[in-house]
C-alpha cells in the first residue's frame, strides 16, 4: 500500500506509529472515511499545538470513527476548529485524549457533548470587550471530570448541570471549578438530580407506607453511602438497630422498575427482621458463614413469597442466573474459587424449586421439609448449610481470586445483623465506631426546613436551596401599637363602622322553603287561600334556619426587609392622609397591621401575622408575630411592636414557608397577604429576574394548594414586576402613608 | 287497626356473627330499657349489630341517618299543610316512641349538638318527648328504646358528643372483627372462597395499620364485602380490590400506591 503524503511539520513521535496507524485504519474504514480521518490528523499537526493532537487523533480516531460513524467528523471539527480561535486551544488536545474514553453512544450525544465544551469555554473565560484573553480555568477540569460524570448521566443531564454551575458560579473560575469537580453539596444535589432512575428520598415515603402497612414497622429509612468514583456497585443494603439502609439511587433493572426493587430490598429486610435470630459465629469460617447467609436469605425469600406471593415474578426476574455449569475448567486452569458461584446456583435452586445437581436437591429436599412444618429457623437453616459446605467443599475454595460476578442477588442484604461475635476477631471488615462527637450545645432556634428554589432558565427546582428558620418574634412594647392605634384612630372609627355593617349576622331565617323546621305563617295563610279559592297553592310554605358563620383563615407576611427603614417619602406632600414627618414605611405597616388585626378580630376570623427577611439563601428568617389560635391582646401586639427590618427580601422560600404553615388550617378559605415594599432580591443572587421568577413560581404552588394569595405592595415601580409574580391579584398603593386605612379595606374587600 | 310499624319490622335473619358477648350485654340493656350508644370505625358492623337485635328481639326499627343540616324538626315531626287546614306529621323519633320501636340514629355526631338535645328527656327516667309546637308530651312506649352509633375516629372538634348526652347511655366498643372471624363473614356475605378471602383480610389489616399516617380510616369490612361481591360476578380479584377496596378510601397518590403494591404482593 501507498503510504499517504504528509504535509505540514513532521514529528518524530508520529513518524514511530504513523503507517501502522494508517493500516490499522484502512482495515476498519472506507476509503473516503480514511481520507477524512487524515486529514484531520494533517490539519491538528499544522495547528502549532505539538505532536500531541496529532498523535491522539492518529491513535484513537479511527476507534472512534468506527464505533460512531463518519458522521461524528463535521461536528468535531467545527468544534476543533472554534477552539482552536480561543485562548483555550491548547485543550484540542486533551480534548481528543478524552473523547475516546466518554460514554457517548450516538452521534448526537458526541455533538451535544461538544457543544457544552464550546459553551463552557465562551462562558467561564474572561472576557475584555467581548473578547476572551485568558484560557478558561474550568475547562481542563470539565474535561478531565467528564468520563466520571458521562458514566452517571446522560449528556442532557450533564447539560442542565453544567448550565445550573454556569450561571451560578460563571463569574468565579475557583468556585466553578469546584463545582464541576462535585465538590459541593449544591453540585452534588443538582447533579444527582439529573442522573437517571429513582432517588431514595422520592421512594422513601411509599417505602416507609409499604412498611408499616404490611409489617407494622416504623423504622427509618436511610440512605447508603453513594459508591465511590469509579465504583461500579455501592454498599449492600443492611439491617440495623437504627433502621434500614437502602441504596440511595436505584435504576430499572432486568426490566424490574426501580421502586419495585426498593420494595423488594424492603420487603427482604423487613423478613430478617421478623424471622431472623443471630448466629454466634466466631467458630465458622468466612465461608460457612457465607453459606449459612445464603441459606437463610432463601428462607426468608420462601416465606415472604409464602406471604406475598406477588413478588415471586420480581424476584426471578432479578435473580442472577448463575453459569449453568460452575465450570470444573475454570476451576483447574485458573485457580478462581467458584464458591460464590456455586452458592448462587444454590439460592437460584431454592428460589425456584429446581436443582442442578444432587447436593442441591438433597438440600432442597431438606429446606422444603424444614419450612413445610412452620417458619423453620436461622440455626436449622445453619446447619443445613453446613452440611451442604461439608458435601462439596472443593479444593479451590481457598484460592484468593473469587468469582464475584454474577454472584450478589439483587435484592438481598450483606446479612450483618446475623451474626454476633464473642471476641473481637481481626478478620472482619469493619470500620470500627465513629470517633465520639463532642457534646454538642443545645440548639436556641429550631433546625431549619429547606425548600427548593425555581430556576426559571433551566426549568428545574434548585433541590433543598434555601434554609428557612422559624422564629418567634422578640417583643416590644405592647403600648407603643395602642399609641399608633390611638394616632390613626379616626381610620379606626370608620373602619369600625365598616365592619359593624359587615359583621356576620349568626342565624340567618330563610322563608319559602320546600322544606323547613317551622310553618312559615305568611306563606301558609296565602297557601290556604289559594286553596279555598281553588287555585293550585305554592308549596313552599315552610321556613328553617341557617348559621351564616366566616370560615376564613388569614396569614400576613410581613416583608421586612432592610428597606422598610426607609423615611416615606410622599409624593404629595400636604393634604388628607399626608404622612407625618418620621414616619417610615415599618411604622406605617406597623399601624395597618394593627388596624387589620383588629379588623379581623371582630369578626371572628383566624389571623397569624409573620415577618421575613433573609440573608442569602442559608437563612431566611420567618419571625412569628402572631399565631393561629393567639388573641390579639399584649402578647402579639408586643411582637408586633418589636418588628425591624433588615437583611433583604428571597419572598419564594417565605411564601412557600407561610403556605405550608397555612395550608395546615382548616378552613373554608385561606388566604394569604403579602405586604412588601419592594422587588424579591437577596445579596447573594445577582440576576435580580430570578427571584422574581422564584416568587412567581411559589405563587403557583401557593394555588396548587388551594391557597389564595394577595399582594399589598408599597412600591410604586412595582407594576415592573409585580404582576409576574402575583397575576392580577395584587394592589399596589402607591401612597405608603394611606396604607393603614388601604389595608384593612383591601382584606374586607377580599373577603367579603 | 294496622301495625303503624310494619314496615320498620325486620322480617329475616340478618346474618350476624357475634364477636364476643355482645349479644347478651344488648339483651340486659333492652331488657332495662337502657339507651345504647355503639362506637367503632365506619363498616364495621354497627348498623348490622342493631338489626340483628331488633330481629331477634322482635321489634320494629326506625333508623335515621343523622347529617348535619338535620334539624330537630326532621326527628320530632313538623306541621304539614293540607286542604283543609294544617296537619301534624310524627317524625321518625316520635314514631318510634308512641308504637314502641327501636329507634336507631346512626352516625348520630354527624347531626348539630342543638339537634341531638332533643333526644335528652327520652334517654332518662322521663322517658317522654315533649312536641313543643304541637303542645303534645309524648309518652314513650315500653317498648321503646333509644340506639346512636358514632365513630370516634373522627378527631374533629366540631364532631363529638356533649357530655350530658354521653352521660344517658351504655355503651359499645365495636372493632372491625379478628382476622378469622373476619374472612368467614367475608365468606357468607359474598360467597368467595376462604383462602381469598383470608388475603383480602390481610389487604384490609395492612391499609388499617396506615389509619393516621395518611389515611383517616382503614379498609372495613363492608368494602371487604363489596370486593367480594364484585368478585363473584367475575371481576378479577385484583381489580376488584383495587376499585372497592383502595380507590374509595384513599386520594393520597402514594398512600394508594403503597396499597396497590400490597394487594398486588398478597394476592399473588
Amino acid at each position: 500500500m501507498l503510504a499517504p503524503q504528509r504535509p505540514g511539520p513532521r514529528f518524530v513521535e508520529i513518524d514511530a506509529i504513523f503507517d501502522a496507524c494508517v493500516a490499522q485504519a484502512h482495515e476498519r474504514l472506507d476509503a473516503a472515511t480514511v481520507d477524512a480521518w487524515l486529514d484531520l490528523a494533517f490539519w491538528l499537526g499544522r495547528l502549532g499545538r505539538g505532536a500531541e493532537p496529532q498523535r491522539q487523533w492518529l491513535l484513537r480516531g479511527a476507534d472512534l470513527l468506527e464505533r460512531l460513524g463518519p458522521g461524528l467528523l463535521a461536528p468535531l471539527c467545527e468544534a476543533l476548529a472554534a477552539l482552536q480561535k480561543t485562548p483555550d486551544g491548547r485543550a484540542i488536545g486533551d480534548l481528543l485524549t478524552v473523547l475516546p474514553a466518554l460514554r457517548l453512544p450516538t452521534v448526537a450525544d458526541a455533538a451535544g457533548w461538544l457543544a457544552q465544551v464550546l459553551e463552557l469555554q465562551r462562558r467561564s473565560s474572561v472576557a475584555i470587550h467581548h473578547r476572551a484573553i485568558d484560557p478558561s480555568a474550568a475547562l481542563p477540569v470539565f474535561l478531565a471530570e467528564s468520563p466520571a460524570l458521562l458514566a452517571r448521566v446522560p449528556v442532557e443531564g450533564l447539560g442542565r448541570w453544567l448550565d445550573a454551575g454556569l450561571r451560578l458560579h460563571g463569574h468565579h473560575p475557583d468556585r466553578l471549578a469546584d463545582f464541576l469537580r462535585r465538590q459541593s453539596p449544591d453540585s452534588r444535589a443538582l447533579f444527582s438530580r439529573d442522573r437517571p432512575g429513582l432517588a431514595l428520598a422520592d421512594a422513601e415515603r411509599r417505602l416507609a407506607l409499604t412498611l408499616r402497612a404490611l409489617w407494622a414497622l416504623d423504622e427509618p429509612i436511610l440512605p447508603l453511602p453513594e459508591p465511590a468514583e469509579g465504583e461500579a456497585v455501592g454498599a449492600l443494603p443492611y439491617l440495623e438497630a437504627d433502621g434500614l439502609r437502602l441504596p440511595g439511587r436505584l435504576e430499572d433493572y432486568a426490566g424490574v422498575s426501580p421502586l419495585q426493587r426498593y420494595r423488594l430490598i424492603a420487603a427482604h429486610l423487613a423478613g430478617h427482621r421478623r424471622w431472623s435470630q443471630p448466629l454466634v459465629g466466631d467458630n465458622w469460617s468466612p465461608m460457612q458463614r457465607l453459606a449459612v447467609e445464603t441459606v437463610e436469605d432463601a428462607r426468608i425469600d420462601a416465606l415472604l413469597l409464602r406471604r406475598f406471593p406477588g413478588l415471586r415474578a420480581a424476584m426471578r426476574a432479578l435473580h442472577p442466573l448463575p453459569p449453568a455449569d460452575p465450570s470444573e475448567s475454570a476451576d483447574s486452569s485458573r485457580r478462581v474459587s467458584t464458591l460464590r458461584l456455586r452458592l448462587a446456583r444454590l439460592s437460584c435452586a431454592l428460589l425456584t424449586g429446581e436443582p442442578g445437581d444432587d447436593a442441591e436437591r438433597e438440600v432442597l429436599a431438606r429446606f422444603t421439609a424444614a419450612l413445610s412444618m412452620g417458619d423453620s429457623s436461622t440455626r436449622d437453616m445453619a446447619t443445613l448449610a453446613l452440611a451442604w459446605v461439608a458435601g462439596s467443599r472443593r479444593q479451590s475454595d481457598q484460592f484468593a481470586e473469587v468469582i464475584f460476578e454474577g454472584t450478589q442477588v439483587d435484592w438481598r442484604d450483606d446479612n450483618r445483623h446475623l451474626w454476633r461475635f464473642i471476641e473481637a476477631g481481626d478478620e472482619e471488615d469493619t470500620l470500627g465506631d465513629p470517633p465520639p462527637r463532642p457534646a454538642e450545645a443545645e440548639p436556641e432556634e429550631l433546625p431549619p426546613r429547606l425548600y427548593p428554589e425555581w430556576d426559571a432558565a433551566a426549568l428545574a427546582y434548585r433541590p433543598d436551596w434555601v434554609k428557612v428558620y422559624d422564629r418567634l418574634q422578640p417583643a416590644g412594647r405592647a403600648s407603643d401599637i395602642d399609641a399608633l392605634l390611638a394616632r390613626h384612630h379616626d381610620t379606626e372609627r370608620d373602619l369600625k363602622r365598616l365592619l359593624d355593617a359587615l359583621k356576620p349576622q349568626d342565624r340567618v331565617r330563610l322563608r319559602h322553603q320546600e322544606e323547613g323546621s317551622e310553618l312559615d305563617l305568611d306563606r301558609a295563610i296565602a297557601a290556604l287561600g289559594d286553596l279555598r279559592a281553588g287555585i293550585l297553592p305554592d308549596t313552599r310554605v315552610q321556613m328553617s334556619h341557617r348559621t351564616d358563620g366566616r370560615d376564613i383563615a388569614v396569614l400576613l407576611l410581613m416583608d421586612l426587609s432592610a428597606s422598610v427603614n426607609d423615611p416615606v417619602n410622599d409624593p404629595v406632600p400636604a393634604g388628607e392622609g399626608a404622612a407625618e414627618p418620621g414616619e417610615t414605611v415599618l411604622s406605617l405597616s406597623r399601624a395597618a397591621v394593627a388596624l387589620l388585626a383588629g379588623a379581623i378580630a371582630t369578626l371572628g376570623d383566624r389571623l397569624a401575622i409573620v415577618g421575613f427577611h433573609s440573608d442569602t439563601r442559608q437563612r431566611v428568617d420567618l419571625l412569628h408575630v402572631k399565631g393561629f389560635g393567639e388573641a390579639w391582646d399584649d402578647a402579639p401586639k408586643a411582637r408586633l411592636a418589636g418588628v425591624q427590618g433588615a437583611f433583604s427580601t428571597r419572598m419564594g422560600a417565605a411564601l412557600r414557608h407561610a403556605g405550608e404553615l397555612l395550608s395546615g388550617r382548616r378552613a373554608d378559605r385561606r388566604l394569604l397577604l403579602v405586604l412588601t415594599d419592594g422587588r424579591p432580591s437577596d445579596v447573594d443572587v445577582a440576576d435580580p429576574e430570578h427571584l422574581v421568577a422564584d416568587a412567581a413560581q411559589a405563587v403557583h404552588e401557593l394555588d396548587a394548594l388551594g391557597l389564595y394569595t394577595h399582594c399589598i405592595s408599597l412600591d410604586a415601580q412595582a407594576d415592573a414586576y409585580v404582576g409576574r409574580v402575583f397575576g392580577a391579584r395584587c394592589s399596589v398603593i402607591d401612597r405608603v402613608a394611606q396604607l393603614p386605612r388601604r389595608l384593612p379595606e383591601i382584606f374586607l374587600g377580599l373577603t367579603r | 287497626m294496622t301495625d303503624p310499624l310494619h314496615d320498620w319490622r325486620v322480617a329475616a335473619e340478618p346474618h350476624y356473627r357475634p364477636q364476643g358477648n355482645e349479644v347478651a350485654l344488648y339483651e340486659a340493656a333492652y331488657a332495662a330499657r337502657l339507651p345504647v350508644m355503639l362506637k367503632g370505625p365506619t363498616g364495621c358492623g354497627k348498623s348490622r349489630f342493631v338489626e340483628y337485635m331488633a330481629w331477634r328481639l322482635g321489634r320494629p326499627l326506625v333508623t335515621v341517618a343523622c347529617n348535619e343540616d338535620m334539624t330537630a324538626a326532621d326527628l320530632v315531626g313538623r306541621f304539614l299543610l293540607e286542604p283543609t287546614g294544617t296537619r301534624w306529621q310524627d317524625g321518625p323519633l316520635t314514631l318510634a316512641a308512641r308504637f314502641g320501636a327501636i329507634c336507631y340514629l346512626d352516625e348520630v355526631v354527624e347531626a348539630r349538638q342543638d339537634t341531638t338535645v332533643v333526644i335528652h328527656a327520652l334517654t332518662d327516667h322521663r322517658r317522654c318527648l315533649p312536641l313543643d309546637k304541637k303542645g303534645e308530651l309524648v309518652r314513650a312506649h315500653p317498648d321503646f328504646q333509644l340506639v346512636i352509633s358514632y365513630n370516634p375516629g373522627y378527631q374533629s372538634l366540631m364532631k363529638d358528643l356533649k357530655p350530658s348526652t354521653r352521660q344517658r347511655f351504655t355503651a359499645f366498643d365495636f372493632d372491625y372483627p379478628a382476622p378469622a372471624l373476619e374472612a368467614q363473614v367475608l365468606v357468607s356475605e359474598s360467597g368467595i372462597d376462604a383462602a381469598l378471602a383470608a388475603r383480602l383480610v390481610e389487604v384490609a389489616q395492612a391499609a388499617r395499620r396506615l389509619k393516621g399516617h395518611g389515611l383517616a380510616e382503614g379498609i372495613s369490612t363492608r368494602l371487604l364485602v363489596n370486593a367480594g361481591q364484585l368478585i363473584r360476578h367475575g371481576i378479577a380479584p385484583r381489580d376488584a380490590a383495587r376499585m372497592a377496596m383502595v380507590r374509595p378510601i384513599t386520594d393520597d397518590a402514594d398512600i394508594r400506591e403503597s396499597l396497590d403494591h400490597a394487594i398486588d404482593a398478597v394476592l399473588g
